[in-house]
């Protein structure tokens, strides 16, 4: 025989692996794991996405959207992307679910039920756009480790849930608060459960905004199972990191919340610009804060092929983290020059906005049509792929589609 | 009969034999786990994972690539399959790309903090299948708009 056959099995060890080939050093697995090789789930009928999704990874569960997916001003669960860092929470009992508000910072600890949270405290409903840190990756030289993500990894939903000040001001914090950090009720990958598979945090400016939300509803719902349920933090703007699902704890700290991903380099990007494929030291990565100025072309689909003479309609989102976008242009000829588009204010601070514009094409040819958007700061999209860093984040380049004029 | 056909035969039930020997092991010793701790598989609705049980189908290769894992059928595959997809999925190696000094790199972080064991001799041989068949490619600065599909536009 080529191979042989293993079985590594103990009497407790959960159940055992059959491998088509030795595990060499199988003393040295854990039991309990079960090779993902022998998984074949089906993301779309478990999460109610689309089937055009595309599925980056499936343990952990990551999947992303494209640009055209993107076009509702209100993103529906089917187009919202996913990114988990460990292995989604199981037998999910809501009315056991507790909230505990504890750390250095806090006066006394407290904990709260889901009722006692929806009972005692205002709901309010917010726009927020979320978007993962690690969105554009995939075009980073020399390539950047994590998830490939390309252009889905955003969305801006409707959140319905409790202002995070509110809870705090009822719990009582003491002034040298600095930062929050979430817990939350996922596990992670190795099965260890002393390891927990993300928390961070935000300082406390940005914990205290009327925006950032204990959200129990998405989209006038429960939130799905994959973006959090039962309990979710909603921090707009910021690396959707930020945005701890499955919340059941949350420490307000008297030091730069520590948790995991929370240290270099995870979540963070040089704190001085440096060239393509350097190595940097963790106490030079600073923590990423409000995500850059950025904006997606979802209407039409690339690949769009029109007659000569018609014109064509574009629409988008765009979107500035803490900030607001104050113009849109496109360009038809590689940034040559550009025309400005309509676009409207947000819906409410930290939503993203819509743009439209009417393009017009000089004669036949392969066009490509390029958006650009700028904040109130007056910082604008690149049209390259901005500064390099050691994990891929923060790619804002203009965002593009072909289209051939017949 | 002659000894080719006996020893054909003889593998064929060995490796039924041995299946069902594994099966059976492996129900009992998840009964006595399920006895001693109620709640295992208790999953939920939204844990419908499906696991392969015939292990030729999941040795399956088409156009060189591993069919079960997506991985490249090189040499270290089965290395590859065994180690580097008890904890994450395939698709998380097959979608990056390093060099062999990045590889290395990933696989340290992975032992400093997400419990990956000591990979002993066969990390050369895993880091030479990933550094061969999943090596960067110069992309440089921005690149061409790939894969389009063309369609028309009507209004």
């Amino acid at each position: 025989m080529k191979r042989r056959h293993f079985i590594k099995n103990t009497v407790l060890g959960t159940t055992a692996s059959i491998l088509a080939s030795d595990i060499v050093f199988s003393s040295a697995i854990p039991s309990g794991y079960v090779p993902i090789a022998f998984q074949e789930p089906d993301p779309y009928t478990l999460f109610g996405k689309d089937k055009e999704m595309t599925s980056l990874n499936n343990k952990p569960w990551n999947i992303e959207a494209k640009a055209h997916l993107l076009d509702d001003k209100i993103t529906p669960n089917k187009y919202m992307f996913i990114r988990n860092n460990g292995i989604i929470p199981k037998n999910i009992d809501v009315s056991k679910w507790v909230l505990t508000i504890d750390g250095e910072s806090v006066t006394k600890s407290k904990s709260y039920s889901l009722a006692d949270l929806k009972a005692k405290f205002k709901q309010n409903t917010y726009q927020l756009t979320l978007e993962c840190g690690g969105n554009g990756r995939s075009e980073f030289n020399p390539p950047a480790k994590g998830n490939q993500w390309t252009t889905g990894a955003v969305s801006c939903a409707e959140w319905t849930g409790i202002r995070l000040k509110d809870i705090l001001e009822d719990v009582g914090i003491k002034s040298n608060a600095v930062y929050i950090g979430y817990h939350a009720a996922d596990t992670h990958l190795s099965g260890d459960p002393e390891k927990e598979p993300i928390s961070r945090g935000v300082p406390m400016h940005k914990a205290l905004q009327d925006e950032t939300l204990l959200a129990f509803e998405m989209n006038g719902e429960d939130i799905p199972l994959a973006h959090g349920y039962p309990l979710r933090l909603v921090v707009g703007g910021w690396p959707a990191s930020a945005s701890g699902k499955w919340v059941n704890r949350i420490s307000v700290r008297n030091k730069i919340h520590d948790g995991t991903k929370m240290k270099a380099p995870a979540y963070r990007v040089p704190c001085k610009p440096v060239a393509p494929g350097e190595t940097v030291k963790d106490e030079d990565m600073c923590i990423i804060e409000s995500m850059p100025v950025k904006s997606l072309i979802t209407y039409p689909k690339t690949g769009a092929m029109i007659k000569k003479g018609k014109q064509l309609n574009i629409r988008g989102h765009a979107w500035a983290g803490e900030l607001v976008v104050k113009a849109m242009e496109y360009s038809i000829d590689f940034g040559s020059t550009w025309k400005s588009c309509d676009i409207e204010n947000p819906v409410n601070r930290l939503a993203w906005q819509h743009f439209k514009a009417s393009v017009n094409f000089p004669k036949k040819g392969y066009y490509e049509v390029w958006a650009r958007a700028t904040a109130s700061n007056g910082v604008s999209q690149p049209m390259l792929v901005p500064g390099w860093n050691p994990k891929g984040y923060l790619n804002n380049a203009c965002h593009r589609i072909a289209v051939i004029v017949k | 009969m002659d000894y080719k056909l006996f020893t054909k035969r003889v593998k064929h039930i060995y490796k039924y034999l041995f299946v069902l020997f594994a099966a059976l092991t492996i129900g009992s010793s998840g009964l006595i786990y399920k006895i001693l701790n109620p709640s295992f598989l208790s999953f939920s609705e939204e844990d419908n994972t499906e696991t392969y049980t015939n292990a030729e189908e999941f040795d399956n290769i088409e156009n060189n690539i591993h069919v079960a894992t997506g991985f490249k059928d090189d040499e270290g595959l089965q290395l590859v399959i065994a180690n580097c997809t008890s904890c994450h999925s395939a698709q998380l190696v097959t979608q990056n790309r390093a060099t062999k000094e990045g590889w290395l790199s990933i696989i340290r972080w992975m032992q400093e903090t997400q419990n990956l064991w000591d990979l002993g001799n066969n990390e050369a041989i895993i880091v030479d299948y990933l550094a061969k068949n999943y090596a960067p490619e110069k992309k440089g600065r921005r690149q061409a708009l790939q894969q389009i599909e063309w369609y028309d536009l009507e209004d």
